[in-house]
């Protein structure tokens, strides 16, 4: 099967060739509703809990669990977007990334943020991502949510909700949306 | 052309494509936001150091590019030329060659000589330059900001955010720039932003005040002042230079008001939504009425005030993913 997609993510502007999927729109609903209930089950005031989806990936899974999250609790918990480019550790050696919005209206000290993203991979993202949210307050704390981890960690950080493990050679590139998940490679635009 | 201003100096408007544009106005949205957060810091450019060094007077170009290199927690080292070795006689390529020694990663500079900017850029190649306005010649900045603050006011006015509007708002939006065009860095610089985004530009000025050479820009001159401000969506006024010797151009201020200035009167036929630039520091009562200058659809302060964001982008694209120290 072959499917091209074309994909921003905070890096670069990439071009997807997908080899074969490895999860249908059905499964990734399944795994975000398994995570959701993991969600309330490790949080009990959900009422506190923020969900701040990751630029550009992670937006939809983002707003799909934080649906999720509002029928299981009957509560609203808070939604956020965060956009990391400016945090980035690489700025001095890439060409400056493509931002795009950040939208986190509220103090986070004391909240349970739950960073959602598409797929954990050497955990830079989230890096900066940690570092940006202290910009917001002092979160009670930061969970980490995600569709794909594919292994190839470069610092200390594991998710605390994983949708699926798929571990991955470091030549591959995953593509991570609602509509499913493929193994592919990614060429430049 | 210049196709993206990313690792490159910031010299002038004039050539740079579409492209370029947009993802300056895309990128300063993003810090937009970041100036609205409590902390109005983002790490983007920490352990760069940015001179700023203006060879002449400016408040709101300096302070603003200084906020906003700040923000992108540059370190800013700042150069008042009047207490400086310039007064002693030193020439611009010593100076440049002194604040390069010191390290620095980009310098944004103001001086009184067209192609300054351009001159020095050429001494320091591994210096990112950021025109902050040369003689006569570009203020690219500030037309980066007016762009923006158009788009801004007509997105706001859809209901729609910057980014989502693109680029659409500016095909055949209709542009009058009024006054003092020959000695204005500002509107060369705005009418090369404005023209490459699909605006049909105007300009109005006492013939004096025209350049030379006005028939190779991408505008038209128009012969009735009045019939144009009905016509114009944007108005954008300049200031009488008079420190530039506009006041022998004109046989007097008070005929170049009565002719060319923004008076209360004349304002009665802009359309109700017209929107009023003006780039500061305004002449009141000379190019614009003051009473003029405060009606709501001049959006005069919030020029000054989306100068910071669009700095920052500038800035960040520039300098980002150029190394520490230089080469890229």
């Amino acid at each position: 099967m072959s499917f091209e997609y074309e994909r921003q993510t905070p890096s670069r502007d990439l071009a997807f060739l997908a080899k074969s999927q490895l999860l249908s729109a059905d499964d990734v609903e399944r795994a975000l509703k398994r995570m959701a209930h993991e969600i309330v089950e490790r949080n009990h005031a959900p009422e506190e809990l923020t969900v701040i989806g990751m630029q550009t990936g992670g937006v939809g899974f983002a707003t799909r669990m934080h649906e999720l999250l509002c029928d299981i609790t009957s509560t609203r918990p808070s939604l956020g977007l965060l956009d990391v480019s400016f945090y980035r550790d690489d700025l001095n050696v890439n060409p400056a990334p493509r931002s795009s919005t950040t939208s986190i209206d509220e103090d986070l000290t004391n909240r349970t943020v739950i960073l959602v993203d598409d797929v954990l991979f050497t955990g830079r993202t989230i890096r900066a991502a940690l570092n940006a949210l202290s910009d917001w307050g002092r979160p009670r704390s930061v969970q980490l949510a995600v569709m794909v981890d594919r292994g190839h960690r470069e610092l200390p950080i594991r998710p605390d909700f994983v949708g699926k493990n798929l571990p991955s050679a470091l030549d591959e590139s995953i593509l991570a949306t609602l509509d499913g998940v493929w193994i592919g490679t990614k060429g430049a635009m | 052309m210049i196709t993206s201003i990313r690792g490159q100096n910031l010299l002038t408007l004039e050539g740079m494509s579409e492209g370029a544009l947009l993802e300056v106005l895309d990128t300063a949205e993003s810090f937009v936001e970041v100036n609205r957060r409590t902390i109005k810091k983002v790490p983007a450019l920490k352990g760069r150091v940015v001179a700023s060094i203006f060879f002449e007077e400016s408040t709101r170009t300096r302070l603003s590019f200084e906020t906003a290199a700040k923000r992108l927690s540059a370190d800013v080292l700042s150069l008042a030329v009047a207490s400086s070795s310039v007064k002693k006689g030193e020439s611009l390529r010593d100076t440049t060659a002194t604040i390069d020694a010191l390290g620095i990663d980009a310098v944004v500079m103001r001086h009184q000589s067209s192609g300054a900017a351009l001159q020095v850029s050429r001494y320091v190649p591994h210096v990112r330059v950021i025109n902050a306005g040369d003689g006569l010649h570009q203020h690219p900045t500030q037309g980066l900001l007016d762009a923006f603050t158009i788009r801004q006011v007509l997105s706001e006015r859809k209901g729609s955010s910057g980014v989502e509007s693109g680029l659409e708002m500016f095909k055949g939006l209709r542009v009058l720039i009024v006054g003092d065009i020959r000695h204005s860095r500002v509107a060369r610089s705005d009418i090369w932003a404005y023209a490459t985004l699909g605006c049909d530009v105007r300009v109005a000025a006492p013939g004096t005040l025209l350049p030379a050479n006005i028939e190779t820009w991408p505008v038209t001159v128009v012969s009735n002042f009045d019939e144009a401000l009905e016509w114009a969506d944007v108005v954008g006024l300049l200031r009488l230079q008079r420190e530039r010797g506009s006041g022998s151009f004109v046989p007097s201020l008070e005929e170049f008001t009565q002719t060319f200035g923004l008076t209360l009167a004349r304002a009665k036929r802009l359309g109700p939504s017209t929107i009023i630039m003006h780039p500061g520091p305004m002449n009141r009562g000379v190019e614009i009425d003051s009473k003029v200058a405060d009606q709501v659809n001049a959006v005069i302060t919030r020029q000054v005030a989306n100068g910071v964001p669009v700095r920052m982008a500038v800035l960040y694209l520039a300098l980002a993913g150029v190394r520490e120290g230089g080469a890229s």
